[in-house]
């Protein structure tokens, strides 16, 4: 009887893969490119192939600079970047005939976070750079206790940790003595435990147990990171080949739907609206 | 059908295979690890490698100096032999000797339970209640640092220590200890000039083993060592051992980048160390195994 069975549905799965192969490959698009915009176009991607059966679309990572040098060579339908497009690279896609266009699909914030016990309400981003760099070491410059900085960062690889060094550190090398941990989680894990501990996350991770700074005497939200006035901020993007047409062009539409928003949303960024 | 003469042959080569199949994974791993890692050593020269300390593989232009996380990975080891070495050899010796035998059934297999606690109940228990304890004893910024590191690989390599000890001890035959007492000796006398001298390299062995478990360790130090690519001058700083940087940073580097390289140039150098603690062990192990038969 249980060999019946078994029989019986290996059967129907070489049916329901034989099925699916004819339907697929009919129509398909290929993403590649940051990190950072990963997780939105994978679970846009995810979500726009249950909706449309039949349309296959692939994602893969890589990195920004990746994702545009494939798109000017033309291998792929879209890439995903953190940053604007280089000069360098609008130059070598025109000579390869191919017309970069972008689409802000969302906004990425960073939060400062410290111990909610304290005191300290506000930090310029030069006195983030003093801090991420070793320069000032204690809350008292602050205004805040005599107490000394436990100055915590992403590890050096995240996306989050270059959003943060290219706009609070302009670059400079960060402060050896600085605590590295591999998540936003345990970022916030530690600043809540710590009372002299500075932090950043996404905006996403902020709760009760951690407490935002202002920076540059803006406070973090969704709508002062969509409206620019937060510093700690960036746009996120996908560039086409020319304007799109097609699918490609449904799944920007999709990702700047509603919809497709809320899953920026869902993922951690801010939405554009 | 087949005779028995093929499927005899069958079998044995059957066998041969699954004989064979770690010696060819421990291989593949080597492969895999130098064609991976290698190409950094050429680049950034393995002097530099190895004994500069700026550990900046993103930044352009980048820094791949490892000193500081090597100088941890030690440093930590050392520290957690400080602490697990008299407790583990200790209750080897209060086992083997002291304890009565229906206790010591008990006893063995519960230490040997901790080494099978996931490394990641260790971390937590490390971060959550001995590293505040620790910031609290100090008056630290943070109990994130070397000493929580340390005192939580010494609990782990204790199983290790103690069970390897006890064995070392155990072996030692019994007329050692007869001819000891029956010369005069106390019990102590005994066991301080004749038991322990006898057994000791295989407590060295155990103690190696242990070593490796350490330095190996990997969530647990990501947990609870602070991770900052400090060197480690002073024990209640954070500190960010060799395996926290691999675990941390590997997901996000680009493959095949210098960054990809210099994790693992790290893993080769982290490879080399266990390795070189496996042939040590081994060579006290043999030593032991001639003095316990008489020779």
């Amino acid at each position: 009887m249980s060999k019946i069975n078994s029989f019986a549905v290996v059967m129907a799965l070489l049916l329901v893969a034989v099925m699916s192969l004819g339907v697929m490959a009919e129509d398909s698009l290929v993403i590649q490119g940051s990190s950072t915009v990963l997780p939105i176009a994978q679970k846009a991607a995810e979500v726009y192939m249950e909706k449309n059966p039949g349309v296959n679309i692939s994602v893969r990572g890589g990195g920004s600079g990746n994702g545009i040098a494939a798109l000017i060579d033309g291998a792929v339908d879209i890439a995903d970047s953190s940053r604007f497009i280089k000069e360098k690279e609008v130059n070598a896609a025109v000579k390869n005939g191919i017309f970069p266009v972008p689409h802000r699909i969302a906004m990425d914030g960073i939060a400062v976070v410290i111990n909610p016990a304290n005191s300290v309400e506000e930090l310029s981003l030069e006195d983030l750079k003093n801090i991420y760099t070793g320069k000032v070491t204690n809350w008292k410059e602050f205004g805040g206790k005599d107490m000394e900085i436990v100055v915590v960062s992403r590890d050096s690889s995240s996306g989050t940790f270059e959003v943060f060094n290219d706009i609070a550190l302009g670059g400079e090398r960060l402060f050896q003595g600085a605590l590295l941990q591999a998540s936003n989680g345990a970022v916030a894990g530690v600043v809540a435990d710590t009372e002299g501990a500075i932090g950043y996350v996404g905006l996403g991770y902020l709760s009760e147990s951690l407490k935002a700074v202002k920076v540059n005497g803006v406070a973090p939200s969704n709508a002062t990171v969509a409206s620019g006035e937060f510093p700690i901020a960036r746009p996120l993007f996908m560039f086409t080949d020319g304007w799109p047409e097609g699918l490609t062009a449904k799944f920007i539409n999709f990702v700047l739907s509603k919809d497709g928003q809320k899953l920026v949303k869902d993922q951690g960024f801010v939405p554009l609206y | 059908m087949l005779n028995w003469k093929t499927k005899e042959k069958v079998i044995k080569n059957t066998l041969l295979f699954f004989a064979f199949s770690s010696i060819l994974f421990l291989a593949g791993i080597i492969v895999v690890l130098f064609n991976e890692g290698a190409p950094i050593f050429a680049k950034v020269g393995i002097f530099k490698f190895m004994f500069t300390g700026d550990w900046y593989p993103t930044y352009d232009p980048a820094g791949f100096g490892i000193y500081n996380l090597l100088a941890a990975s030690i440093v930590v080891t050392i520290g957690a032999m400080v602490f697990a070495v008299p407790f583990g050899v200790a209750s080897a010796v209060y086992i083997s000797y002291i304890l009565p035998k229906r206790f010591k059934n008990i006893v063995k297999p519960t230490i040997e339970m901790l080494a099978g606690v996931p490394s990641v109940i260790y971390g937590l228990f490390g971060m959550k209640i001995l590293s505040p304890y620790i910031k609290e004893l100090f008056g630290l910024p943070t109990g994130l640092n070397a000493l929580t590191a340390m005192i939580m690989l010494g609990i782990m390599a204790l199983p290790t220590i103690v069970s390897l000890s006890e064995d070392a001890i155990t072996a030692v035959p019994k007329s050692f200890r007869d001819a000891s007492l029956a010369l005069g000796g106390t019990r102590l006398e005994t066991m301080v000039r004749v038991i322990l001298p006898t057994a000791s390299s295989g407590i060295v062995t155990a103690i190696i083993l242990g070593m490796g478990r350490a330095i190996g360790e990997t969530m647990t130090v990501l947990m609870v060592a602070g991770g900052a690519s400090l060197f480690p001058s002073n024990i209640l700083k954070p500190v960010r051992p060799m395996t926290a940087t691999i675990a941390a940073e590997m997901g996000e580097a680009p493959v095949g980048s210098d960054h990809y390289q210099a994790l693992f140039g790290i893993a080769i150098i982290l490879f080399i160390i266990t390795l070189i603690f496996n042939i040590f062990a081994d060579m006290a192990q043999q030593r032991f195994k001639k003095k316990v038969s008489g020779e």
